[in-house]
């Protein structure tokens, strides 16, 4: 290889590392700011539909959704989630009878285990719904939750 | 005096992160009694951990979330990572903390 040919290599190299390293870096900053609209929505079914385009979630046991039966104090209810399925993007929790039924949204990474853990606040008994981007397609796991005492308004 | 607390351990190659923030997480709904006027909103936003700089989860809040709010997940990461956790308000306001996976 001549000196002329190295040089040149050596720059297409340096370029293309460059490139790549851009490609690679941007996926990680690419989460959407804080979706107001979604949080706004009162109604459950257009709350889901603002996440995800559509409402079609399939219930599935591979998402384990942890809640306490009875919350007396519906201003803590600690919920946890975790799934079996494989390259989750998100998890979304849904509570329906919540002012605002979405209370919360973890965007995961490739680093990241789809289990989760909170506390949130009920309003009222409802069902607590747990839905889970995986490949595409949204994937859900229900509970009813009685509170006896609400946590929000006072 | 930070407003977090961070508690990170690393098991088999994953690492369990547990913390609580310091916030009231008002939902702008709540009325004060005495003037008959509603609580403005004051809610964490969004929840940004990273390892090492890189991004681990990023969590979206609402004013649903409770008041002083505890949040776990688990990362694949190792003993002496750098873990970074940063929360953001509706106001503007944030705070972020450090801590080495033990």
């Amino acid at each position: 290889m001549n000196r002329r040919n190295f040089l040149k290599n050596s720059l297409m190299t340096a370029v293309a590392l460059t490139t790549l390293s851009g490609l690679l870096i941007k996926p990680k900053s690419v989460f959407a700011a804080w979706p107001k609209a979604s949080f706004d929505i009162t109604n459950l079914d257009e709350s889901i539909k603002s996440v995800y385009g559509h409402n079609d979630l399939s219930e599935t046991t591979k998402v384990k959704l942890k809640a306490p039966d009875i919350a007396e104090n519906g201003a803590i209810v600690p919920i946890n989630v975790k799934t079996a399925l494989k390259n989750v993007e998100s998890i979304m929790i849904f509570v329906e009878n919540n002012p605002q039924p979405l209370s919360s949204g973890y965007n995961l990474t490739s680093k990241s285990l789809p289990i989760i853990g909170t506390r949130i606040k009920m309003g009222k008994t409802s069902k607590i719904i747990a839905a889970v981007k995986s490949e595409g397609k949204v994937f859900s796991a229900s509970k009813e939750v009685k509170v006896t005492i609400g946590g929000c308004g006072g | 005096m930070s407003t977090i607390k961070i508690r990170a351990k690393e098991r088999n190659g994953s690492v369990t992160v547990k913390t609580l923030m310091k916030h009231p997480m008002e939902t702008g709904q709540r009325v004060n009694k005495k003037t008959g006027d509603k609580f403005p909103a004051h809610f964490i936003q969004e929840v940004i951990a990273k390892a090492n700089g890189d991004e681990v989860i990023v969590v979206h809040w609402g004013p649903a979330v409770s008041k002083n709010p505890y949040l776990t997940f688990v990362y694949n990461g190792s003993k002496g990572d750098k873990l970074e956790l940063t929360w953001l308000d509706n106001k503007g306001n944030r705070d972020s903390k450090t801590v080495e996976v033990k």
